[in-house]
């Protein structure tokens, strides 16, 4: 169950198919322009502006164009694409199709990870139902002319499919290994077709929008980040979970919501985004200050961050996808500093060595995993370094 | 050509993998873009790389993954550089440029970022550079050097983790000196289609592997060798058998011979400091004498008995086919003096070995007629002989260690020793081969044509072939129809090259051939269609087009190489090897052939007289076909 | 294996082709496909499918080797993937592992000798806020407690077939 700051929740309050029919009744390019107008970012993390790209893969010429569901929420922390998939996968499906519609796209791809697998038989019914009632298929909704279906593509275990240029590797056949860019997805996608990959929050914001209407969502968060933000809670806290905010939100606010005032840190965005030490509860959590996909991972005043960090970079060292240098070879010296300082025997020449490996990786990994795998042991390092430091056996 | 060109677009290469070339055109698009590279202006056609760009006005960016002849690949970023407006470093490499933007190469952030990737690598790298055969020749070494590396950062390798796969007669891996740039997965894949070596596992444990790890002699490797001539480091290299040739020639029992193939002599110049395209031939032939070895002899004697062996097969499969009209008939007839070809085809198209030239390859013919013809006119025991072949290849390691390859009662050939491996023997016997003064080689097999030196590069063997065919069939002179006998339409580094050529009329058949045929009429108005192809990813496109019966299905005679550029980019020439470096290799060779007072394989007067005093019964008689013929083993593509 | 068993593989891969298609972007699901009903992807599979997509085996292999859901080894009738990541770690995920294996005898990565059971370490599930959480085959358990590890266990030996769980706890759907 999502559990609201805005009451009621705005998924609950969205009636079926009301988003879709609204888009169908507009011109496509007027339509791109309200998502543009929204200002909606992508929700999977990355953060960037959903109408550009979708007005990218609209203006590209093809013979075939693909809208893609990123369904493959692997950042530790983040379940809310589950929960979402689970109680409103229509509006997902919805936001599909209107983004099939806005590019000129006929098909369409949700790329399900591997743990889900008990998701699909729910979510191929309610593909089976929508084509049933006719909104999808041929002639959607009685629309001339405008065909799209959904089908479901399983992962097979690999975080770094999160990443989108990994992910079309991956519906190819190939290693989830990310491609080059320039090119990008909206211009060479999927077998060489422009294509879209959105997250699965995106698309549920995008049909929310196409009802509610742009300016609602821009009254809420901040400028620069704009409309609600669906957030997974776990970790030392009263009430872990799914949580609706505004964008803009202090960590604090979060904190207090979630029964979790007393926390020593709390990891934002996952393994890949970055720890924020109590001092900084003040912070606020949007694009232009903590960035986050939505994990956040509370962490009471008996953890060691330490454990924290050595989590993280195992989990980095194993779902590396093995490509480039700096992220696959990076992040094992990593773990093996943090080993050494586990067993007090870094001394503060190599920790700062090891920083600066770690600023390297930041820019210049192939992709956004060993650009942002360091994040996490940085500010750990940054933050709590006189509690890493000069540990016995 | 479009045709050809068709079959070019079936790269299997990942999206990621390939060239991203935003093509010039279209209303707006396609100009030139300038661009600002440490504060120099260059102008560049859209699309243009970074890399290529810095290259342009002289900036050096160093590169490891990034080779000219594969495709891009962009991990490891030691090319990476800093552009204006980017929060992270762009690979130079894998950039394609296509508006205004400033880039640096060198700023505080790009020094570290490279430094730190070298020391990654490093640290990863089994570094015994004093035991490691790409001492002085390696890129890793070279860019440490470059960057002023002078202490391991981040630890170092101190013991071998990974156990050494010798179990090829060509190829060696060393996983502990890789440093996954992926340049032998690229070349094996993309550039040969054979896919032997691939990218195993995930994150740090990520290998480069064979199928379910197993050594390479038990998978589908053709040993061409062309993973060796890419890598970067000592990570994959040649079986080497220096150790033994030295044994034979310090033993005073041995009769130590050796015949050196066309490619070599252009190409291990590059060994001594020499610019690629200086040919060493006859410096050789005295550099050789002196390291020990009893006779010099030139395989391409051999070559030239190939072009009468394979020539008269495929004149004999010709006559089958349009006179006498029985039996199956099989055309295209496939060259067969390249081994990882051999291979290749065994494994892949075990269905088409028909096609291929029973004829053996030069090497062999040459190991087979030294144990016998040679062992007689000199009178020496063949079991006292040693033969050793000096080839561009690594697969002419495993040819000869072929078990039919023994009809001579003994191994044909003893030893195939790399350009490499000869170029370090000379090293350690102290000779510095360009100072060398030149010297012939010996007798009864020292004159050889210009046509046996061709050999050495792509299409060579098609024009030997057409030169000898044309005046022994047409029964004028070469020089008629193609200035100066070089046939061009056969020559150059496209990878599938077609040519037809009409027999406007026929002349009387030669002596050396009426044991076989009686007159040339069914050949009177034919239009010979022949291919050269070279690679066996191209190899692959041609032999697929036949299958399908389509174009090349209609070939006469077709030349195949394994090796991009054929011999002269063999898997055992000098490291480097670019496309420009190739090219001056080639330039050699065919200059070589000018200089020949010969330049026909039938006219050359030493294969003549074997004919006449040893192989009495003539071309694809019973003897030659004892000695100078062969068969070959449908392999198919199951690993066990 | 018995030639009318690769016979069988032979078919089943030929008709999967069928359904799916023989291009490259099959040949995750065909894998999928044959893991599901072999348990794993033998080497023979991975040649048989790269014979029918016109790709080399390493290539299959190295495909094989990249996704954790993938398998080249035989794998057990159950295969108990348990979330090592953090928020599990938090909630005690490794006593639910000592429990593992001290109830199974064998360690992460291993297969029992009766091949009923595989156990495996899973990066993140998305079960954060109910760990620790573990999967067997596709069925996910959460607030898994070293208790509930032995009725679990149970469960699977007493019946072939994974809706043999079906009277365990709350598993998540």
């Amino acid at each position: 169950m999502i559990s609201s700051h805005t009451e009621p929740l705005t998924f609950s309050t969205i009636a079926p198919n009301a988003g879709l029919k609204a888009a169908l009744s507009m011109k496509r390019s007027d339509l791109i322009a309200e998502i543009t107008n929204s200002q909606l970012k992508g929700r999977g993390g990355a953060g960037f502006p959903t109408g550009v790209k979708w007005n990218l893969a609209a203006a590209a010429q093809a013979d075939r164009k693909f809208v893609v569901c990123n369904a493959d929420e692997g950042e530790p922390g983040t379940f809310k694409d589950r929960v979402i998939l689970t109680e409103h996968a229509d509006l997902v499906f919805e936001g599909m199709t209107i983004g099939g519609y806005a590019i000129g796209a006929k098909e369409g791809i949700v790329y399900l990870r591997a743990e889900y697998t008990y998701l699909r038989k729910h979510l191929e019914q309610v593909l089976a139902d929508r084509r049933a009632k006719g909104l999808l298929g041929k002639n959607v909704c009685g629309h001339d002319g405008f065909d799209f279906d959904i089908h479901i593509h399983m992962g097979a275990g690999a975080y770094i499919c999160g990443e989108e240029t990994a992910l079309i590797e991956s519906l190819e056949g190939h290693r989830g290994e990310p491609r080059n860019r320039p090119p990008f997805p909206v211009d060479t996608g999927f077998l060489g077709r422009p294509t879209i990959v959105n997250n699965v929050e995106t698309f549920a914001w995008v049909t929310a929008i196409l009802v509610k209407g742009s300016q609602w969502f821009k009254s809420h968060g901040t400028a620069r980040s704009t409309g609600f933000k669906i957030f997974s809670v776990s970790g030392d806290c009263d009430k872990p979970g799914i949580y609706e905010f505004p964008m803009g939100i202090t960590v604090s606010t979060l904190l207090e919501a979630v029964g979790g005032l007393g926390a020593k840190a709390v990891q934002i965005g996952g393994a890949s985004g970055h720890c924020v030490p109590a001092a900084e509860f003040e912070r606020t959590i949007a694009y232009e200050d903590v960035a986050t996909g939505g994990s956040i991972m509370v962490f009471g005043p008996d953890r060691d961050m330490l454990r924290v960090a050595h989590n993280f970079l195992e989990f980095f060292v194993e779902e590396s996808c093995g490509q480039c240098t700096p992220c696959r070879d990076g992040n094992p010296k990593i773990l093996e500093c943090i080993e050494m300082l586990d067993h007090g025997v870094c001394s503060s020449k190599y920790l700062q060595e090891i920083c600066e490996l770690g600023e390297t990786m930041q820019v210049s990994s192939k992709c956004g995993l060993g650009q942002s795998s360091p994040n996490a042991f940085l500010s750990i390092v940054k933050h709590f370094r006189n509690e890493l430091m000069g540990r016995g056996l | 050509m479009s045709d050809i060109n068709q079959l070019d677009d079936k790269t299997r290469a990942p999206v990621s993998q390939r060239p991203h070339r935003i093509e010039a055109g279209g209303e707006g698009i396609g100009a030139n873009i300038t661009v600002t590279i440490d504060g120099q202006d260059v102008k560049v056609p859209m699309g243009t790389t970074i890399l290529e760009a810095a290259e342009k006005i002289g900036i050096r960016i160093p590169t490891l993954c990034h080779h000219k002849d594969l495709c891009v690949a962009g991990v490891c970023r030691i090319c990476s550089v800093q552009v204006d407006g980017m929060r992270t470093l762009q690979a130079a490499c894998a950039y394609p440029i296509s508006q205004p933007m400033k880039i640096h190469t060198h700023t505080k952030k790009v020094r570290q970022a490279r430094r730190h990737i070298l020391d990654l690598m490093l640290s990863n790298h089994y570094g015994e550079c004093y035991t490691c055969g790409r001492n002085g020749n390696c890129e890793l070494q070279s860019l440490a050097q470059e960057y002023g590396v002078d202490f391991f950062r981040f630890g170092k390798m101190e013991e071998p983790i990974f156990e050494i796969d010798r179990s090829s007669h060509s190829v060696i891996r060393d996983m502990n000196k890789c440093i996954m740039c992926r340049r032998c997965v690229r070349t094996c894949i993309d550039l040969q289609e054979v896919g032997c070596l691939e990218a195993i596992g995930r994150g740090d444990e990520t290998e480069i592997g064979t199928f379910m790890d197993k050594p390479l002699a038990d998978v589908i490797c053709i040993n061409c060798g062309q993973c060796i001539n890419r890598c970067p480091t000592g990570a994959l290299r040649a079986n080497d058998p220096t150790d033994d040739v030295w044994r034979a020639i310090d033993d005073p029992k041995k009769h130590v011979v050796i015949q050196t193939a066309p490619a070599p002599r252009a190409a291990i110049g590059e060994c001594f400091g020499l610019e690629p395209g200086v040919p060493m031939t006859f410096e050789m032939n005295t550099a050789l004498r002196m390291a020990g070895f009893d006779k010099v002899f030139d395989t391409n004697f051999t070559a030239d008995l190939t072009i009468i062996e394979e020539g008269t097969e495929l004149l004999l499969r010709l006559k089958q086919a349009l006179v006498d009209k029985k039996g199956p008939v099989f055309l295209p007839q496939f060259t067969s003096c390249s081994p990882g070809w051999i291979k290749y085809i065994e494994h892949f198209y075990p269905d088409m070995l028909d096609n291929l030239s029973s004829a053996k390859s030069p090497q062999q013919m040459f190991g087979a007629v030294i144990k016998t013809y040679y062992a007689q006119l000199h009178n020496i025991d063949p079991k006292d002989i040693v033969t050793v072949a000096l080839m561009p290849c690594s697969a002419k390691k495993f040819e000869c260690n072929r078990p039919e390859m023994m009809d001579s009662g003994f191994k044909d050939v003893d030893y195939g020793l790399t350009t490499r491996e000869l170029a370090k023997m000379l090293k350690e016997a102290g000779i510095d081969l360009p100072r060398m003064a030149k010297s012939d080689f010996d007798d009864p097999f020292g004159t050889a044509t210009g046509s046996g030196v061709i050999f050495g590069a792509t299409g060579g063997v098609m024009e030997a072939a057409l030169r000898t065919v044309i005046e022994l069939v047409v029964g004028i002179k070469v020089e008629n129809l193609f200035d100066h006998a070089n046939i061009m339409p056969v020559r150059g580094f496209e990878g599938i090259k077609y040519v037809e050529l009409t027999i406007p009329d026929v002349g009387p058949v030669p002596d050396i051939l009426k044991g076989l045929f009686d007159s040339w009429d069914f050949l009177k108005g034919v239009t010979v269609k022949v291919a050269v192809v070279h690679g066996t990813g191209n190899a692959k496109k041609v032999l697929d087009n036949i299958k399908a019966g389509g174009k090349f299905a209609e070939c006469h005679f077709i030349e195949f190489m394994a090796c991009p550029g054929g011999c002269l980019g063999g898997g055992g020439q000098p490291i480097p090897t670019t496309p420009e470096i190739r090219a001056a290799r080639a330039k050699a060779i065919y200059a070589e052939d000018e200089a020949y007072e010969i330049r026909k394989s039938h006219e050359n007067p030493a294969v003549l007289e074997l004919y006449t005093k040893f192989l009495t019964e003539g071309p694809c008689g019973h003897k030659s076909h004892k000695l100078l013929h062969t068969h070959y083993t449908p392999r198919g593509k199951y690993i066990a | 294996m018995l030639v009318t068993e690769q016979e069988r593989l032979r078919d089943d891969i030929a008709s999967w082709a069928q359904d799916i298609g023989s291009d490259r972007s099959a040949l995750i699901p065909i894998l999928q496909e044959i893991q599901g009903k072999y348990g794993h992807i033998s080497d023979f599979a991975m040649q048989i499918v790269a014979d029918k997509l016109g790709i080399h085996p390493v290539e299959v292999y190295s495909v094989v080797s990249f996704y954790s859901f993938l398998e080249f080894k035989p794998a057990g009738r159950f295969v108990i993937r348990l979330c090592r990541t953090i928020a599990c770690d938090m909630l005690g995920k490794d006593k639910v592992a000592t429990q593992l294996e001290n109830d199974l005898g064998i360690e992460f990565g291993e297969t029992t000798p009766d091949g009923k059971f595989t156990l495996e370490w899973a990066n993140c599930m998305g079960m954060c806020d109910q760990g620790p959480a573990l999967l067997v085959n596709d069925r996910v358990f959460t607030r898994v407690t070293p208790d509930k590890v032995t009725q679990i266990l149970e469960a699977c030996r007493k019946a072939f077939g994974i809706y043999a769980l079906g009277s365990i706890g709350e598993g998540h759907l």
